[in-house]
């Protein structure tokens, strides 16, 4: 079947000599809910700005659903829609005029616009603020605004970056929602960047991790994550004696008078925890994961491009 | 050709000076006026006659043309920039309009608007003078046909222009002078053979003559040289500003 998206060997080197991408390579099925990670920097708004036409690629080849950038443009950009990570619409036009515009670049008439237009804006929760300048909007509300402007022309193939930056958690999860349904109901193949790790755990069944323009990892969510080989516990006890004792197979940091954090190995288990804890009279009122498992791998692949996670 | 996109891009143009009326369409009407009563009426009831016209009779086309000209440049140039600016010209690029819908939009909204600043320029001067129409065609051909070229130098200085200031370096420093300078307030044959040919080198010379042998029938230069000077540089002028948008410079890093 043909991809939704296929990069190879896509380099760029911005005019200053920044290399910003150093040759990936990059395939998206049909239908996938897909995450693109990476620090700031590492390269994937350029990535996403050359599949949307918005950079100039320095080599390699771009395929949107079999549509060959350099050759077949017209019919790439018709199957992609793009929510930018910053706003970039008219701050003078109004929000239904931005996206019946957005829809007449593709060729939609002004009519049939009005009417795709509807259900989107209601659905964003933008139907009320239809007349206003979008300058007036609250932060989310643009964000939305940008997610509608995307959609307008039904693409197959959506790219968010950085979605829900600046987004309170109520509307993040919202919007998660939306994007869940529109890669359900829709089949619309979703790629997204983000920050929020939990957020890409949580929505996305296939992930590529970029760092300083090479791809660092690239795999399914489930299989990054079961490369996972030990998980960080922060644990709230009553009290700590005045020197920690050692636990026996585990390792320990203090952090406070009552807190500590262990490092539990992959498939070991926390109840030898409790145990070892117990041998030393010290009561846990309550255990959390220090971070998101997402997170801990990204942090180590990023750190360690090279070593990559441990199995 | 995608029709509806140009469409789109001329109505949004449209929507963008009626909206802001009041720096677009009003200033023209107010600065015309005082053109018509100052230059027209004070001064020019002791200039005298003008190549066998009343001066007053005899700037007004030059006039009209001028507030054509600045106004066709000034829309592209401010809305093309503001769009680069705002990157709302994002919109477009990853939408598959092609570069010659964005060139083609962009200048039909500066054409429209730069015609009707004309209209109401034309409407103004009415009052002041007793308008005839020697050749209708000649009028409305000029005109188009100079508002199309200035509309796409304007969406040229928008491609080159990184900052707000760089949009108004271009009509300030070339446009005006070479406006005032192109035959508006006087016929060339009062100035000495010398500097004849040098305002001949002017391009704005040959528009303004012939919109004025459209209304009085009198010329300094040819109407043919005229045609032929303006299609040429509008032709240059698309050929450059397609190279540009092709090449993405001042859009796509």
């Amino acid at each position: 079947m043909t991809k939704a998206l296929s990069i190879k060997d896509l380099c760029k080197t911005y005019d200053n000599g920044t290399q910003a991408l150093k040759g990936i390579n990059l395939e998206v099925e049909q239908g996938d809910f897909f995450a693109l990670l990476g620090p700031n920097g590492a390269g994937k708004s350029t990535a996403i700005g050359i599949i949307s036409a918005l950079v100039n690629k320095s080599a390699g080849k771009v395929e949107v659903f079999g549509h060959d950038i350099d050759t077949d443009l017209t019919n790439a950009k018709k199957q992609l829609g793009l929510v930018p990570q910053e706003f970039n619409f008219n701050m003078f036009e109004g929000v239904e005029q931005i996206i019946v515009q957005q829809a007449g670049y593709y060729g939609i008439s002004r009519k049939e616009a009005k009417k795709r237009a509807q259900p989107i804006l209601e659905q964003l929760g933008l139907w009320d603020k239809r007349d206003a300048q979008s300058r007036e909007l609250s932060g989310g509300m643009k964000r939305r605004l940008m997610i509608a402007r995307g959609l307008i022309h039904e693409p197959k193939l959506l790219i968010l970056d950085e979605p829900t930056a600046g987004v309170d958690i109520e509307l993040r999860r919202s919007m998660w929602d939306f994007m869940q349904e529109l890669n359900r109901e829709k089949k619309t193949t979703i790629v997204l960047t983000t920050h929020y790790l939990e957020e890409a755990e949580s929505l996305c069944r296939n992930i590529a991790i970029i760092n300083h323009g090479e791809i660092a990892e690239n795999t399914s969510m489930k299989e990054l994550l079961s490369k996972l080989d030990l998980e960080t516990f922060v644990l709230d006890t009553t009290g700590l004696p005045a020197q920690m004792p050692p636990l026996n197979g585990y390792d320990v940091r203090v952090r406070d008078d009552t807190t500590i954090e262990v490092d539990v190995n992959k498939g070991a288990g926390v109840n030898g925890v409790f145990e070892e804890l117990s041998k030393h009279n010290i009561t846990v009122l309550s255990m959390r994961n220090k971070a998101n498992r997402l997170e801990e791998l990204f942090v180590r692949l990023v750190e360690n491009p090279h070593g990559g996670p441990k199995s | 050709m995608n029709l509806v996109a140009f469409q789109t891009i001329v109505v949004k143009e449209i929507t963008r000076w009626t909206r802001i009326w009041s720096q677009t369409l009003l200033p023209p009407a107010i600065t015309m006026t005082l053109y018509f009563v100052i230059f027209g009426n004070l001064i020019g009831s002791r200039v005298g006659q003008m190549d066998g016209f009343g001066y007053m009779e005899y700037i007004v086309p030059g006039l009209i043309m001028m507030s054509v000209i600045t106004n066709s440049y000034g829309n592209v140039v401010s809305s093309f920039f503001s769009s680069k600016y705002q990157r709302s010209i994002e919109e477009m690029m990853v939408s598959p309009v092609s570069n010659w819908v964005i060139l083609a939009g962009y200048v039909g909204g500066g054409v429209l608007r730069g015609l009707f600043t004309g209209l109401i320029v034309t409407i103004v001067a009415s009052f002041f003078v007793d308008l005839q129409i020697h050749n209708f065609w000649v009028v409305i051909s000029v005109v188009l046909l100079t508002s199309i070229l200035f509309a796409i130098g304007g969406l040229i200085n928008a491609v080159f222009a990184k900052k707000f200031d760089d949009v108004a370096i271009v009509p300030t420093f070339i446009l005006t002078p070479l406006t005032y300078l192109g035959g508006v307030f006087y016929s060339i044959s009062l100035l000495p053979d010398f500097w004849q040919g040098v305002s001949k080198l002017n391009p704005i010379i040959y528009m303004v003559n012939a919109f004025r042998y459209g209304f009085l029938g009198k010329s300094d230069i040819q109407i043919g040289i005229a045609f032929a000077i303006i299609l040429v540089f509008i032709a240059l002028l698309t050929s450059f500003a397609m190279y540009l948008l092709n090449r993405g410079i001042g859009l796509r890093a």
